[in-house]
């Protein structure tokens, strides 16, 4: 039994190395791929630039606009002469936020009359404008606010005496990413989409090769049992794996200075246990497609683009219809994601882990085995 | 170049995508059926955070302050706790995203008009939610403090101390914020790029696997006519789904296409002659199905996701990076696709992107040749 298991593997890995281009592009590409994505995956609302148009330019308008500017959120962008040229710029996709103080700003807020301040936000970057103005609305609010309390000293004391300024004020504390960096997030996300990628496309060929080939029915007859030819087709896999588990993980440590701030050993036991599931995802696809290109279409449309989009990289799975909520139970990535995010940005540890680890391992189980009893249909 | 030629080699592609209806029905429903499944789930908006209280006052004043968080469609309370000591845990699970806590004395404090601070604790590692839950928080509490500071002022007969400043936020474009609107365009580039370049990824490195390469390389037929009547069925086949997708997108999504539905079909044949080479080429590249496959999901399906201005904006990314996703055909068609759907452009004022297009796909089709000409000699 082992040593038929040995003689595949041993097959599988000259046959590997047979293609010149193979084995270099699963080893180089994934640390090119998290250097040039891990950069990119930034989603990041700070900085955007605020294109002014101050018609009043008195000093509460340049209190307004220093407010704006002192948030955090924003840097000064164009200085505009008219609100017709604020519009313009969004329109052209030079700003993306423009802030329109019109003339007598100033004096409707010292002389009780109700002042118009407008804010253009370019809608088709809906994150950004989302954010920008949440904290816009928020930075007048406390303009209003300071200018009501100012104006309270001009009151009788009498009446003053039975007024309370009500002031609740939230202290925030952030844990585990303090400086809300997304990328902290995001790189994570991003090597296990890559550990992904390259594990289900390597299995989801292996069988329906030697179909297309035709060694398949040179199999058959031999004595080999489907277990034995499933791991065997499954063991090199495994070992190129955990290659690359490894140079992906030093890459994103020394690009991006991620600490794992959970056990390291932890990680990489779970990684393999998340590659593994992916790796007999795409034996078993190899199983049931009729052509190389049926079986690259199967992993693309049903399990690679849906995994990317539903397990939670940046699109939330709590805000999905409950019907692909349900579906996303059965993709690895999504507890993968859990994983590799605790362990980098919150540190924890495998007991808090458990069901994701059981979710992998059960997911991993079920392909693996259908892969064997699929290919026990075929030989009949 | 003989149009007969070409038309032989087109017979021969399309008898042989009839004879394999499971594929020819993946190309066509499948993008329709992501598209359905993708554009229902994607959101970016923040809504329905999960919220733990813990109320160390207990008064009515306290459980107002509360109320004006669940009021607001952003928070869901989803337990209320005794003690401190179970927040982190709380948070280290994954449970809620925020904890509230309330402290002892808030509501005195607030019926004395003293300063009160309450706390809140937040899960960083989803920076964007976080940020937005953070904006919300401080929001709420300042709306909550305004409005008792009101009435106290009318409890005290003083009037006229309204409003003052008329804030008039507007957006442009995509006025209700809906992310479909931003979203729905980047999931077509997605789709499309993807079915049209595994639909030629294979095409060349097939015939070289199984030898029939060397009986073309012999007969009279040229590279680029290969090429071409290689690439022409596929391009019917994507132009279907196209069509379907994007009738989908605006009458099931509702997505906006204030510009023209002409120049949409334009830009998307040329997007689609753009893919369909990408596969091409990556097919002329490859020695084995399998490499042709994994050099195709390497550099389009992270990529187009990631760096075509998708969900992660250009601003972010450092400058060699932002030079790369120049040379990625999924920037310009989303863009254009953009500019025609919310903006409502016409075709001049996105002609870089269509002039880059065109130059994508004449690039990729001739190194095709170049290197199909190489190899049969």
């Amino acid at each position: 039994m082992m040593r038929t298991i040995r003689f595949i593997i041993r097959k599988e890995f000259q046959q590997l190395r047979r293609d010149r281009r193979l084995l270099p592009l699963i080893l180089l590409s994934p640390v090119l791929q998290i250097t040039l994505l891990g950069y990119a995956a930034n989603m990041d609302v700070k900085d955007i630039p605020l294109a002014v148009c101050d018609q009043d330019k008195s000093v509460e308008s340049r209190q307004l606009v220093s407010s704006f500017l002192q948030s955090g959120s924003y840097v000064a962008g164009a200085n505009l002469p008219d609100a017709r040229s604020a519009e313009r710029g969004i329109e052209e996709g030079i700003s993306s936020l423009a802030l329109i103080i019109p003339p007598g700003y100033g004096r409707s807020l010292a002389g009780e009359k109700t002042a118009p301040l407008q804010l253009l936000a370019d809608g088709s970057e809906s994150q950004a404008a989302a954010i920008g103005l949440t904290y816009a609305t928020l930075i007048v609010s406390r303009a209003q606010a300071a200018r009501s309390a100012a104006r309270l000293s001009g009151l009788d004391p009498g009446v003053l005496r039975r007024i309370r300024a009500v002031q609740v004020d939230p202290t925030v504390r952030v844990l585990y990413n303090p400086s809300l960096a997304s990328r902290n997030f995001m790189v994570p996300g991003v090597l296990a989409m890559i550990l992904m990628i390259i594990t289900m496309v390597l299995t989801s060929q292996a069988i329906v090769k030697e179909k297309e080939v035709g060694t398949l029915e040179q199999l058959i007859v031999t004595p080999i049992t489907p277990r034995q030819l499933i791991i065997g087709k499954l063991a090199p896999f495994v070992l190129i794996s955990l290659v690359i588990i490894t140079v992906v993980l030093v890459a994103s440590l020394l690009l991006f200075g991620l600490a794992v701030r959970g056990s390291l050993l932890v990680l990489y036991a779970l990684s393999l246990l998340f590659m593994l599931s992916t790796l007999g995802i795409g034996l078993f696809i190899s199983t049931i497609a009729r052509s190389q290109q049926q079986a690259m279409m199967i992993a693309m449309f049903f399990f690679m683009m849906p995994m990317i989009i539903l397990s939670g990289f940046v699109f939330p799975i709590e805000s999905m219809p409950p019907l692909i909520q349900a579906v996303t139970y059965i993709f690895p990535l999504r507890y993968y994601f859990v994983i590799i995010r605790g362990l980098f940005l919150k540190g924890v540890s495998l007991p808090e882990l458990w069901r994701e680890s059981a979710a992998l391992a059960g997911i991993g189980l079920v392909v693996i085995a259908g892969s064997v009893l699929r290919f026990r249909k075929r030989l009949e | 170049m003989s149009g007969m030629r070409i038309g032989t080699i087109m017979v021969k592609e399309l008898r042989q995508i009839s004879r394999d209806p499971a594929t020819l029905g993946m190309l066509l429903v499948v993008p329709l059926f992501l598209l359905l499944m993708f554009g229902f789930a994607v959101t970016l908006d923040t809504r329905h955070i999960s919220l733990a209280l813990l109320d160390h006052d207990k008064t009515e004043t306290s459980r107002g302050f509360v109320e004006s968080f669940l009021h607001s469609e952003y928070f869901d309370l989803k337990l209320s706790i005794d003690q401190g000591s179970r927040i982190d845990g709380l948070l280290d699970e994954g449970k809620v995203m925020v904890a509230l806590v309330i402290p002892a004395g808030f509501g005195r404090d607030v019926a004395r008009g003293k300063r009160v601070e309450v706390q809140a604790i937040a899960d960083g590692s989803n920076a964007n939610t976080a940020a937005t839950a953070i904006g919300y928080i401080q929001a709420i509490a300042l709306d909550y403090s305004q409005a008792a500071f009101v009435r106290s002022l009318e409890r005290a007969g003083v009037t006229g101390m309204k409003t003052t400043i008329d804030f008039r936020p507007r957006v442009l474009f995509n006025p209700e914020l809906r992310s479909a609107n931003f979203l729905v365009p980047g999931l077509i580039v997605l789709i499309l790029m993807m079915s049209s370049v595994i639909s030629t990824a294979l095409s060349i490195v097939r015939e070289k696997e199984r030898g029939t390469m060397e009986q073309i390389a012999v007969s009279p037929v040229q590279p680029l006519e290969l090429i071409v009547g290689k690439t022409v069925p596929y391009l019917l086949i994507g132009l279907i789904a196209a069509a379907t997708i994007l009738v989908t997108s605006r009458f099931l999504f509702g997505v906006t296409v204030k510009g023209s539905w002409l120049d949409l079909g334009v830009v998307t044949l040329i997007f689609l002659f753009g893919c369909l080479g990408f596969g091409v080429m990556l097919s002329t590249l490859s020695e084995s199905q399998q490499v042709a496959f994994l050099l195709s999901s390497l550099l389009t399906l992270l990529p187009v996701f990631i760096l075509s201005g998708f969900v992660f904006p250009f601003r972010n990314m450092p400058w060699i990076i932002q030079a790369v996703s120049y040379l990625l055909p999924g920037r310009y068609y989303l863009a254009a696709l953009r500019a025609i759907m919310l903006k409502g452009v016409g075709l001049w004022a996105f002609k870089d992107q269509v002039f880059a297009l065109i130059i994508f796909a004449a690039a990729t089709s001739a190194f095709s040749v170049l290197r199909l000409r190489r190899q049969s000699r």
